[in-house]
């Protein structure tokens, strides 16, 4: 079996390599094969960004070698699909190069679009890119007071990043003595301050505590950089000193451009983690790419790749697959002042959120480092 | 004119609303959206978001299953 992966990030792979492993035998005696296609020599532990944004790591920290993770036998080229032609079983890539396939594993990841909002990417800091969150540590060090707005585009990757961006920022002013001089407004698009109901219960208090102001309900439509104010499609407005953006994300262009699916997510199937529609049955979509109504987060892209690797290499050995996918979901959430908490949940139970501690926290900073491992498929 | 589905049964993050929030903004104008969901506070929480907003409710309704149908058209 010829095993295509496209996708060199969290999902793509750590399917590959969980596979790799279940299948060596056959790979050894030339039944199967894996080959992994990206746009990057690069891999990228993408969480990190939250910290390279508070100036308590640099991006460097943050990127390994992508062949240096794979495990042997795995086949890897640089050399981005740009043509999917699924009802022929092959892609064709931008050196010209055609991959045929028996089965293909879609995981090409989202990105942030702050351009989709007028005036967003040129009055705001992000922490989606090195570069992005490089800036975002220098704009946060050179503030002097006033008034930091947080604002939340959809659909956004890392569903934690909103709380998680201001409990941070909050102890960055608190450290540097400006508490007193600085406002801190969180707007969120929903009526409460999370996606999840028992999240907003936790943070919600927290906030009060913290005398974080909120408003709800504020999907943000544009931003008049002339006048530092953000407007909301609900007819908000906002003023602000210095605006802290969550951008609204697309997947990739390409899966766009072959007709894929809407905005770059791909109807998947919840359960099988195959692509919907009649070219399915041998394309399985990871991570973002899905247009499942779940977190777009690394713990996803994580899980789902679990199942697929067992179901494919079941598939390979008994002739079908053992497990459907839970919609499990696992995200910790950063608290400020060295404590977390996290949120574990899939499609049939919401998560139970503990008050945060500092053993949490620690956990945490042991996982960006031992991420590394996981991305191997051995965590 | 197009209508769409959007299947958020089992969603709690990013959960119906925002689910039904993201996939708005892929839509036309006049377009409609049927909203499916198990959240029982969705048939509270997205009247309240389309009605500040100003799109138009059409209709809400309860299967045997549970599965609340919530169906929105866009307007503006």
């Amino acid at each position: 079996m010829r095993i295509l992966v496209i996708g060199g990030g969290m999902g793509g792979t750590i399917f590959a390599n969980l596979l790799a492993r279940r299948i060596q035998h056959e790979m050894k005696t030339g039944k199967a094969r894996i080959t992994m296609l990206s746009a990057s020599h690069e891999h990228v532990y993408q969480p990190g960004w939250l910290y390279v944004a508070m100036g308590r790591a640099t991006p460097d920290e943050l990127v390994r070698e992508q062949e240096s993770l794979l495990e042997p036998g795995i086949e890897f080229h640089v050399d981005p699909v740009e043509e999917f032609h699924l009802a022929e079983n092959h892609v064709k890539c931008k050196s010209g190069k055609v991959h045929e396939y028996d089965l293909i594993v879609i995981s090409t990841g989202s990105r942030p679009l702050p351009e989709k909002i007028p005036g967003l990417k040129e009055n705001s800091i992000n922490c989606y890119t090195a570069d992005d969150a490089v800036n975002f540590f220098k704009q946060l060090s050179d503030f002097k007071g006033g008034r930091i707005v947080v604002t939340v585009g959809l659909p956004h990757k890392c569903p934690m990043i909103p709380l998680e961006l201001t409990f941070a920022m909050h102890d960055f002013i608190k450290d540097r003595g400006l508490l007193d001089k600085t406002e801190f407004y969180y707007t969120y698009p929903i009526g409460r301050v999370h996606s999840l109901e028992n999240v907003a219960k936790w943070a919600t208090p927290e906030f009060d505590r913290m005398g974080i102001k909120y408003e709800t309900l504020f999907n943000m439509k544009e931003v008049d950089g002339k006048n530092a104010e953000v407007l909301s499609e609900e007819g908000g407005a906002v003023k602000y000193d210095l605006l802290v953006a969550v951008p609204p994300h697309k997947g990739q262009e390409v899966i766009e451009k072959n007709g894929l699916g809407e905005n770059g997510w791909i109807p998947t199937n919840r359960a099988s983690l195959h692509m919907e529609g009649e070219h399915g049955k041998n394309v399985i979509i990871l991570g973002d790419t899905t247009n499942l109504p779940i977190s777009k987060a690394g713990s996803t892209a994580h899980f789902e790749a679990e199942t697929a690797a067992e179901n494919v290499a079941a598939v390979i050995k008994i002739g079908r697959p053992v497990r459907s996918y839970d919609g499990k979901v696992f995200c910790f959430i950063e608290a400020g002042k060295d404590r977390a908490t996290y949120a574990m949940f899939d499609y049939q139970n919401p998560p139970q959120p503990k008050a945060p501690t500092g053993a949490v926290h620690a956990f945490k900073m042991a996982y960006n480092k031992l991420y590394w491992a996981s991305a191997r498929g051995l965590l | 004119m197009s209508e769409r589905v959007v299947d958020a049964r089992g969603s709690f993050c990013p959960g119906p609303l925002m689910e039904l929030i993201s996939n708005m903004k892929m839509m036309s104008v006049g377009d409609t959206l049927e909203l499916l969901s198990t959240d029982a506070g969705s048939a509270a929480d997205v009247p309240e978001w389309i009605k500040k907003v100003g799109h138009e409710m059409l209709d809400t309704e309860q299967d045997g299953e549970g599965t609340w149908h919530i169906r929105v058209r866009k307007a503006k």
